[in-house]
């Protein structure tokens, strides 16, 4: 065939990118208007473009394997698990002879192995670990995570990130975008984030559904469901009966716990008349577990590999900006706008104000950190400052500093030292930064009729 | 040390292994995907994207059919390859490495052209559970399709051209029993309850219990007993209009009882029963597609050959006509609701029980059929999970791909319909065949060498097509334009897109669970859009 005669002029590593040298040294009428076709764009990519994928999980391991084939070579892969029997059934750089292994190094050295050419280096470590430096070095990074938190913490270092010009406009060149995907069994999405200028993470909270959780009240006195009964023994019968000795934690991996909580469930459930307490059912609600298969997965992570391949060439338009993805029914996507917050607690680069009584008790301001949608906190720790020094109102996660500053909980924030119109400083998991939130009285006129 | 737990029920490995699975599709799910033999045909990027998603979860078996020799390109795009497949058979290679990922799955790798099996050993194909297939010219898709109809063999036909891509499943009748809706319907019977439901019902007195109690009444007995109090006044009917549900809500406010200062007690089970006002007055009655299932031509004039499916669409039309009077059979699911244990159990069990004894009924029927027709048994446990789920038993019926070749008077109207909308997912389909034409009249792909001279090319194939479909052709060319610049281009993360859609759809029709696309899923990846055609 003739194809063939042209194909034998190459050298063979022009003939391996053949597939993608068309799209990236060809024009065509949909292009992104900065789009100029030429060679160097596969050099761009193969040479300079860092990537940092965020996760070697479901979506990672398919993520390093699309980079790498889409062009890239210098690929950072961040994560601190390591590998399980129950990852097999979808993170398939990852063999049984490799469980217990970092899952970040395995995935590198497989897909280096694999890709001739492709120079993927691995950080076996928390994305807390690494600071803004190492961060700044990327010219894009994709995230494929599980956790919401360490979304929000990604999300928010990005912001730290950018800079701003003296006429407080944004510093272009200081926008790392953000590829994000997530699945959930048979359902995921996918978007694109340019950090300060398009929706971020933090704008749109509420499209994350609400955590389900069983009121207390209902698994200790009123329960109806298998899963109270496991709630049950997970909340209350572990910690009263200490069945380890030393006060040793429930841990969901371990068999021998999960088969404790199991029995005890069901010699509850039977007590109760409730059925369908099974050991799967037990792991899953100890655990959290989220269904997960392997083409749901893929489908996102690729999604996710060809918009990077976009934002690093210019040879499409990128989606705008959210795609969900339901195979449930049929296959179905549906691509939207997410729309930026202005006052978004992130990306705004605004003074945010938090409206609170006048006679609120500091507990009021705790308990609006974590439960408005504005914020949504794991365990704010709050601080200010009077006089020029730094004074600790509450602090959650350190425990010696807990214990000296639980009483504030209960005290008026006057009395604290705040007022209308002070700052407070609050820091949390689910951001790098500390944020700094101006309070407003919302019954001002009282306080002044008080005085 | 000795362990606090003497029996520990310890998971298989393999339980272990596909548990995040498992909890999709059930063990019964698992095993039917284990029977499964899928074939490939073409070790594609495309091709190997489907597979390693079909063998991960661990399918039963993979035969690889592919007669090319690995090429740079086929390395630069598909990830089971190594440099040292080179110049090594496709479908060999791309199994070596496919199987590496699930030891439990066997495969076969079978170094021959599709047309040549088609030809000299046709039955090859016949005991697969679907054929996939990609990068198949026009002749080769119409003879293969033709015949995996004609030996009812679902088959799923796959493209991926630049950043366009689609897939088409061919299956002659696929019933699904465990459809998972995301919003299953309550079927509760209030306004027909069975008789220990009615006695249930009626043993309340809602103004004689203490608060405590008060406050632990299902949401569906106070709804009952509003229904109950309103009908005094309404002649027995069933509120059906937004007015009248309103007054059921009046009705249960004045339910609720009151503090000293006569302000009504907040209590979460009445406020559910003013929720629910809306969603589950909803009288019981017998689905349409439901109705359409039991009086199919399949469910009435049963044959030995008759598969399970219908035999209990039967067996269930007889039940609805009997012992029904012309309902289902109970579903025996209860919402959780707020509710002391006692009457939220007791509840329950009213409930199973009476799906328990209504599948018994249709049970029997089964058996009576199946001892008249002299064909295999069909077990309780599938006969209650029929039950169970004969609210959302869906059944697709599909179409020959050959028609979309030969362009039926249906066929025709249908895309012509989408093109003067214009639906420019229509418009892909169209370049996408068109491109698949360039390639039978000219051995490559519209663009390969050069993107410019091929334009005029391609635009006659456009035009061959539209006029078969008796359409005027497109305003602009910047279609056709796109598919040149693609040159045949097989975009890895295009296919690892269309690899994880098509090994789920795969999945679906093995496991029979869950519905699947009916039937053509196309993919831009380039404005991110995608839309599902039925030809």
């Amino acid at each position: 065939m003739a194809a063939a005669a042209v194909d034998a002029q190459m050298p063979e590593q022009q003939r391996r990118w053949h597939n993608i040298r068309k799209v990236l040294e060809r024009s065509g009428p949909f292009c992104h208007p900065d789009f100029e076709p030429s060679s160097e764009i596969l050099d761009f990519l193969m040479d300079s473009c860092k990537i940092l994928v965020v996760g070697a999980g479901g979506l990672g391991c398919e993520l390093l394997k699309d980079l790498a084939l889409m062009g890239f070579k210098k690929i950072h892969i961040v994560d601190m698990d390591t590998i399980e029997l129950s990852n097999l059934n979808r993170q398939f750089l990852f063999r049984k002879s490799d469980i217990g292994l970092s899952k970040a190094k395995c995935a590198v050295e497989f897909v280096n192995k694999r890709v001739p050419g492709c120079e993927a280096v691995a950080h076996h470590c928390a994305i807390q670990d690494l600071d803004e430096g190492f961060y700044r070095q990327f010219h894009i990074i994709v995230c494929g995570l599980d956790s919401i938190v360490a979304r929000r913490w990604l999300n928010g270092m990005l912001m730290t990130l950018l800079q701003y010009n003296d006429d407080r406009s944004l510093d272009q060149s200081s926008v790392i975008p953000l590829v994000d995907g997530g699945t959930e069994g048979f359902k995921g999405n996918a978007r694109v984030i340019l950090p300060g200028m398009s929706a971020c993470i933090e704008c749109t909270l509420d499209l994350y559904p609400p955590q389900k959780t069983f009121p207390l009240c209902t698994i200790a006195n009123t329960p109806r469901l298998p899963e109270h009964c496991i709630e049950y023994v997970k909340v209350i019968q572990w910690p009263k009966e200490n069945p380890w000795g030393n006060a040793t934690p429930l841990d969901g991996d371990d068999p021998q716990h999960v088969a404790w909580v199991f029995e005890k469930a069901q010699e509850r459930a039977t007590k109760h008349g409730i059925t369908s307490v099974t050991y799967r059912l037990t792991q899953g609600v100890l655990k959290n577990i989220i269904p997960a298969v392997a083409s749901t997965n893929a489908a996102i992570a690729a999604t996710c590999a060809t918009e990077v391949f976009k934002l690093a060439s210019s040879c499409c338009t990128n989606m705008n900006n959210y795609m969900v993805l339901n195979m449930a029914d049929g296959v179905y996507t549906y691509t939207f706008s997410a729309e930026k917050k202005p006052d978004c607690v992130a990306c705004s680069n605004t003074t945010r104000i938090l409206e609170v009584e006048a006679d609120a008790v500091l507990m009021d301001i705790y308990e609006k950190l974590k439960e408005d949608q504005a914020y949504l906190m794991k365990n704010p720790g709050i601080t200010t400052v009077i006089n020029g020094r730094n004074k600790t109102l509450y602090m959650p996660s350190i425990k010696s500093i807990e214990e000296r500053t639980r009483d504030n909980l209960k005290k008026k924030i006057t009395e604290l030292g705040l007022y209308n119109g002070a700052e407070i400083l609050v820091a949390d998991v689910t951001t790098p930064n500390t944020i700094a939130i101006k309070l407003k009285f919302s019954d001002n006129v009282d306080v002044e009729m008080s005085r | 040390m000795a362990s606090p737990c003497p029996k520990s029920p310890e998971q298989s490995e393999k339980n272990k292994q596909y548990d995040r699975q498992l909890r999709l599709w059930g063990d019964h799910g698992q095993a039917a995907l284990e029977n499964g033999h899928i074939c490939l045909i073409n070790a594609t990027a495309l091709g190997t994207e489907i597979l390693k998603s079909i063998v991960l979860p661990g399918v039963g078996a993979v035969t690889i059919v592919d007669d090319n020799i690995v090429s740079d390109e086929d390395i630069g795009s598909n990830f089971f390859l190594e440099s040292s497949s080179k110049n090594l058979n496709r479908g060999s290679e791309s199994l070596r490495l496919i199987l590496e990922l699930n030891p439990a799955v066997q495969g076969y790798a079978v170094q021959e052209a599709t047309d040549q099996i088609l030809q000299e050993n046709p039955d090859f194909f016949k005991n697969f559970s679907v054929v996939i297939a990609s990068s198949l010219g026009e002749k080769t898709i119409q003879s293969l399709s033709h015949h995996l109809w004609e030996i009812n063999v679902p088959l799923i036909f796959c493209r991926s051209v630049g950043f366009l891509g689609s897939f088409r499943i061919q299956i002659k009748e696929h019933p699904i029993i465990e459809s998972h809706p995301d919003n299953e319907q309550y079927d509760l019977r209030l306004d027909v309850p069975f008789h220990t439901l009615f006695d249930y019902l009626n043993s309340f007195d809602i103004d004689e219990l203490d608060l405590k109690d008060h406050g632990h009444i299902p949401w569906i007995v106070i709804l009952y007993k509003a229904v109950q109090k309103w009908q005094i006044s309404n002649s027995n009917s069933w509120p059906m209009s937004r007015k009248e549900k309103n007054e059921i809500k009046e009705i249960i406010q004045q339910f609720k009882r009151v503090d000293d200062n006569g302000m009504p007690i907040y209590e979460e089970n009445f406020e559910e029963a003013l929720r629910a006002v809306n969603t589950s007055l909803t009288p019981t009655f017998l689905p349409v597609k439901i109705q359409e299932l039991i009086y199919n031509s399949s469910a009435i004039n049963l044959t030995k050959e008759s598969s399970p499916f219908w035999i209990m669409c039967s067996a269930l039309r007889a039940f609805v006509e009997a012992e029904g009077k012309g309902k289902l059979p109970v579903r025996g699911v209860l919402p959780d609701m707020t509710a002391s244990t006692d009457h939220y159990v007791t509840l329950q069990n009213i409930y199973r029980n009476q799906a328990a004894l209504d599948a018994e009924l249709v049970y029997r029927k089964v058996q009576e059929i199946v001892a008249q027709l002299h064909c295999d048994n069909i077990t309780e446990t599938e006969v209650k999970l029929f039950c169970r789920h004969a609210h959302d038993l869906h059944l697709i019926k599909g179409s020959c791909i050959t028609s979309e070749y030969q362009f039926s008077n249906t066929v025709s109207s249908y895309i012509a319909r989408y093109l003067e909308e214009p639906d420019v997912m229509m418009v892909h389909y169209i370049l996408l065949r068109a491109a698949e034409m360039f390639r039978s009249e000219h051995c490559r792909a519209p663009g390969e060498w050069e993107p410019e001279s091929d334009i005029a090319k391609l635009k006659t194939c456009v035009s061959k097509l539209l006029t078969d479909i008796s359409c005027s052709p497109f305003p602009k060319d910047d279609h056709i334009h796109e598919m040149c610049r693609y040159g045949g281009a097989e975009i890895h993360s295009v296919s690892a897109f269309l690899g994880g859609c098509v090994a789920h759809e795969a999945i679906k029709i093995v496991t029979k669970q869950y519905k699947p696309v009916n039937n053509t899923f196309i993919y831009d990846g380039a404005s991110t859009n995608t839309a599902t055609f039925t030809f």
